[in-house]
């Protein structure tokens, strides 16, 4: 008995075929580590070209002065607090807008809507995602430009304001389509419970069905959150690239991101203001990476709860 | 015996998945607290015919009825009914237990908190509901000191008696049950068994059961279904001893399930 039948198939099946098994096996490991060689290749090129200034750097400055001057002759100053600013400040406002905005609609598309409804509210929030961030940023410059100015009182259109409204546009499909899949996990047994006591559809959502997704629809939001930070084009466009302490709705800002696209191309390679903007690329990537790892604990949750 | 006083009644009810007629003129009377037996192979409808009647089936969209459900005396396809009021005179139980992902006790204290608003719910009005509710199945001095605990968490056996307790504090006075034993174990089939019959004093039970023992044990009467029809309905004892349809025959004597 030393033999599985299992192993005897296997020896019976022609060469080639385990040949080629092995061979689509190799390939597709390939493909789940080339993952991981992505990001850390990245990570380390980015790291490489900004580290040679990080011992330099007067980091109580950096972190706490909006004193944003690269290229001043006299006196150079990296201070990226504004800009810290007003990256968290339109993240922050986008995800006001878009968070009731998405998960109303991914409530309404996994729990009021049916057939045909349904499946085209899908497809059109799918397109909505697949818009490129440069058009998001010509609506921006032409047309929520114009309607801000004319409908509200605000000096300039392009704004924080501005720039919210179209980063929280960009990731409400991505809080739709996942927290719609956290919705449609929950089993159709607590939904039959729920209204077989008398809930009506709405106490049946809210009683059980969003704290029994709140692992999914957190993990949505968080996913939204680093789609907004993230995003360079549109708020480049959009927020008048004014580097400023936001002290109203519509006071412009600049991000860090759109500083990086602004400038990157301007200077020379190995200088210190383009090593800077690395570093920049760097704190990107450090809050990036705390979303994300935030979002994933959020979904391990769900699986702990049911597994 | 008293006379007879019916819960549900159905007359000529007819029921269509899509294209599919699953119950084909279902006309029947559900006596009063008793325990009504719901056999039949399956696919025969029984599961359809109970959530008839708390109108659970209209959940999906693709299903047509026709015909007419009277339950406690009233038309529940009428226009003036209430779906909720309907839902909490009838509770239901499932064959996979459900308790919700909520405590043991905020589960039974779910439906309260559907149909009363906050201000009409003391704390000490929950814990006697709760009190009461677990006592009625016989969970109260299981998981008396283990009320926070998540209801998921609790022996299938539990759940499923849990699952009957909830219904109670709504004070339902029909409660169907789409077999309730069929994911617990001999004890817990025992356990609910027993549990049935201590309800049957103050509540109308309809029970789908694949079993025919179950059913024979169990019942005061059985309604044999045959490809969405009810063939026969009679005491459980008279349909065992003496079917009078060859089809019943056929069935209890195990020649199809
Ligand atoms: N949601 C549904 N959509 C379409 N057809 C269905 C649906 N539910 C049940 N049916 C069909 O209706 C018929 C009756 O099903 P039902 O579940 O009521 O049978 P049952 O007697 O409860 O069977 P079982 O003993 O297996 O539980 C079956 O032929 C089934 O395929
Ligand atoms: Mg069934």
């Amino acid at each position: 008995m030393s033999e599985t039948p299992l192993e005897t198939l296997r020896r019976h099946r022609p060469r080639w075929d385990r040949v080629g098994e092995r061979a689509v096996e190799g390939l597709i490991r390939l493909c789940g580590y080339s993952a991981i060689l992505f990001v850390l290749g990245i990570f380390l090129f980015v790291f490489r070209e900004g580290a040679p200034l990080l011992p330099k750097l007067d980091w109580g400055r950096v972190l706490l002065s909006p004193e944003w001057y690269p290229t001043s002759r006299m006196h150079v100053r990296y201070g990226v607090a504004a800009m810290i600013a007003g990256t968290l400040s339109v993240t922050a406002l986008a995800m006001v807008l878009a968070v009731p905005f998405g998960l109303g609609a991914a409530i309404f598309v996994s729990e009021f809507c049916t057939g045909r409804v349904k499946e085209t509210l899908k497809i059109v929030i799918e397109l909505l995602a697949a818009i490129p961030s440069i058009v998001w940023g010509f609506i921006g410059l032409s047309v929520t430009n114009r309607l801000i100015q004319t409908y509200l009182p605000a000096p300039v259109g392009l704004n924080l304001f501005n720039a919210a409204c179209l980063l929280a546009l960009m990731s409400v499909p991505i809080i739709v389509s996942i927290g719609e899949d956290a919705l449609k996990a929950v089993p159709d047994s607590y939904r039959e419970a729920a209204l077989a006591l008398g809930a009506t559809r709405w106490q049946t959502v809210y009683r059980v069905l969003l704290p029994a997704a709140r692992h999914g629809l957190l993990a949505a939001v968080l996913l939204g959150v680093g789609r907004a930070i993230g995003e360079t084009m549109a708020v480049l466009m959009a927020t008048g690239h004014a580097n400023q302490f936001p002290r109203s709705l519509f006071d412009p800002i600049r991000t860090l991101t759109a500083t990086i696209a602004a400038e990157l191309g301007e200077t020379a390679v190995g200088s210190d203001h383009y090593r800077m903007l690395f570093v920049i690329g760097l704190m990107l990537f450090t809050i990036t990476f705390i979303v994300n790892l935030l979002a994933d604990l959020a979904v391990r949750g769900v699986r702990n709860k049911t597994g | 015996m008293d006379a007879p006083e019916y819960s549900i009644t159905t007359r000529g009810l007819n029921l269509w998945y899509g294209q599919f007629q699953a119950l084909v003129d279902v006309s029947l009377d559900i006596p009063a607290r008793r325990i009504t037996a719901l056999i039949g192979p399956s696919g025969c409808g029984k599961t359809t015919l109970l959530r008839c009647f708390n109108r659970i089936n209209e959940r999906l969209g693709y299903v047509t009825t026709r015909g007419e459900i009277h339950v406690l005396g009233r038309n529940i396809y009428a226009p003036d009914v209430s779906l909720l009021e309907l839902r909490k005179a009838v509770g239901m139980v499932f064959q996979r237990p459900n308790p919700l992902p909520l405590s043991v006790y905020e589960n039974v204290v779910f439906g309260l908190r559907l149909h009363h608003r906050r201000g009409e719910l003391p704390r000490a009005r929950l814990d006697a509901a709760v009190e009461q509710a677990l006592r009625e199945v016989g969970l109260w001095n299981d998981l008396k000191d283990r009320l926070d605990t998540p209801a998921t968490r609790l022996q299938l056996e539990q759940q499923q008696k849990l699952c009957i307790a909830r219904l109670l504090p709504l004070k339902p006075q029909v409660i169907l049950m789409d077999e309730p034993c069929s994911a617990l174990d001999v004890n817990g089939t025992r356990a609910i068994e027993e549990l049935l019959f201590a309800l049957r004093e103050h509540y109308t039970l309809v029970v789908v059961t694949h079993n025919m023992a179950q059913a024979r044990r169990a019942s005061d009467e059985c309604i044999f279904m045959l490809l969405g029809r009810v063939i026969e309905h009679r005491r459980t004892e008279d349909l065992f001893l003496n079917p009078r349809r060859p089809e019943t025959a056929e069935y209890i004597e195990g020649r199809y399930g």
